[in-house]
């Protein structure tokens, strides 16, 4: 049944569809317009269901609310195996880049097997003990612990190398880094770094390969600098030295929060860097 | 019933031109801010908000007659919300690598008044098939702005397009060339002007429209 109005007389009235003539004032059915009825209304009549009232506004609510808590609650439990997998390989990848592998061309979980294994540095005895607890896809909180994480591994170019993770605070939240120094523990030979969510364009550019590069063959010290030298300054800025890295315009902050990471995150394993 | 019937043919192309949510209605020019300093992000921010445009769109439509009208706009939220919280763990469980590049992007999606706006415009009073296309229509017409965007800032920015270096090394001062990049253009305020730009051009090529 629809609504169907004249503009002549101007009465409305019901039919199945279009007449011919108005049954009122007999006009031709060019007068004859058919009224919208909202879709709203239509639903409330065939239903008969006040969605108005208050039983059924909460119950909808916590209907609604335990369903979408279920369906999440599914989706997350179901997928986590595939991601925890997927975030595992992908820091595998991370730690590969550092050494110089392209992580794109090869099979990351199959050549990090071969060639990376997963140490823990004892202070008290100063030596390298094997860890067979489960792989660590973040580090931060186990180097706080006193947890310290060495990889000794075969660099892409076949040279013994070690790989030492590395946390710290860019300008809008987390960086995170692998440096892979040689076996005398003097000269980087790959680094690489990401963040959580630094400005794209700006700040982002530290994940990108140009940036990271830089720091290839640099040394860790330098004459009349206590510690670690390895630092990265203002893009432009003279240098002192080979150990200070071109920072990323713009982004002084996000530079200033990987020296910073550097600084701290080798700092902390200074008794394993200064053990020859 | 037609699946291309004028008005849904309307529905869809409407918001690409004449009712574009941002050069038009201002809608979501907030996260135009935000992920238009590249070319690349930019792409990823308007096909995501597209995606879940049209699937909310599709959701809310469904239900549309069983929401209670008082609290319509928290159910469509929990849909917004629930939808891309589930979007999120399926990329990060079979495309991790799109995953990490939408990183922060995806919570930007939630918090975009297109989606609202569409949702309590057009789902609410229109059919399931009409109001995906309206959702594509809006997310593709949010897309192409933002591109165009990022496409201006990427090139005058950093000269690079897709990460790709455009403009010749020799052309640039340091190496005894002509040009400079204008650092302008990767401050996020540059993005208004632009936006504010193609308002302008929008707006003058459809004088007769308005």
């Amino acid at each position: 049944m629809a609504k169907f109005k004249c503009n002549i007389c101007g009465q409305t009235f019901e039919a199945d569809k279009m007449p011919d003539k108005c049954p009122v004032c007999q006009a031709d059915k060019t007068h004859i317009q058919e009224e919208s009825v909202s879709e709203a209304q239509t639903a409330t009549k065939k239903k008969g269901l006040d969605t108005g009232s208050n039983t059924y506004t909460v119950a909808y609510a916590a209907v609604m609310v335990i369903i979408v808590a279920f369906l999440l609650a599914f989706v997350s439990s179901s997928l986590s195996g595939i991601q925890n997998a997927n975030v595992e390989n992908d820091t595998k990848g991370q730690i590969l880049t550092a050494l110089g592998y392209d992580k794109a061309s090869i099979n990351v979980g199959e050549v990090y097997d071969q060639n990376v294994k997963d140490n823990l540095w004892d202070k008290e005895n100063l030596q390298l003990k094997p860890y067979d607890g489960k792989f660590k896809t973040t580090y931060g909180s186990a180097v706080k612990a006193g947890e310290l994480h060495v990889f000794t591994a075969t660099a892409a170019d076949g040279s013994p190398a070690y790989v030492i993770p590395v946390t710290g605070r860019g300008l809008w939240g987390g960086l995170w880094g692998y440096i892979a120094i040689d076996q005398a523990k003097q000269t980087v030979l790959g680094t690489y770094f990401y963040h959580e969510g630094e400005t794209a364009g700006l700040g982002a550019l530290i994940g990108d390969r140009p940036f990271q590069e830089q720091f290839i063959g640099k040394p860790l010290f330098a004459d009349g600098i206590e510690g670690i030298a390895l630092t990265v300054v203002k893009n432009g800025t003279p240098k002192k030295g080979p150990y200070q890295i071109d920072g990323v315009t713009g982004a002084t902050l996000t530079s200033n929060g990987v020296a910073n990471m550097i600084k701290d995150g080798l700092g902390a394993y200074d008794t394993f860097i200064n053990n020859k | 019933m037609k699946l291309f019937s004028d008005e849904n043919k309307a529905a869809f192309s409407n918001p690409l031109n004449l009712n574009n949510p941002v050069t038009v209605q201002v809608l979501g020019i907030c996260s135009a801010l935000a992920v238009t300093s590249q070319l690349k992000p930019a792409i990823i921010m308007g096909l995501s908000v597209t995606v879940i445009t049209a699937m909310s769109n599709l959701v809310i439509s469904l239900l549309r007659k069983t929401i209670p009208n008082r609290i319509r706009i928290i159910v469509q939220l929990v849909v917004v919300a629930a939808l891309v919280t589930i979007v999120s763990q399926l990329l990060k469980a079979f495309v991790y690598d799109v995953s990490v590049q939408l990183s922060v992007y995806v919570g930007l999606i939630i918090t975009n008044c297109i989606l609202m706006g569409r949702l309590e415009a057009f789902a609410m009073q229109n059919g399931p098939w009409a109001s995906t296309l309206d959702g594509l229509g809006n997310g593709l017409g949010y897309a192409w702005v933002l591109v165009v965007v990022g496409f201006v800032r990427e090139l005058f920015g950093s000269g690079r397009l897709f990460d790709i270096q455009v403009i010749p090394d020799s052309w640039y001062a340091v190496n005894g060339g002509w040009y400079m990049n204008n650092g302008m253009m990767v401050m996020p305020a540059m993005s208004l002007i632009i936006v504010g730009c193609v308002i302008w051009a929008h707006r003058s090529l459809n004088k007769e429209e308005q």
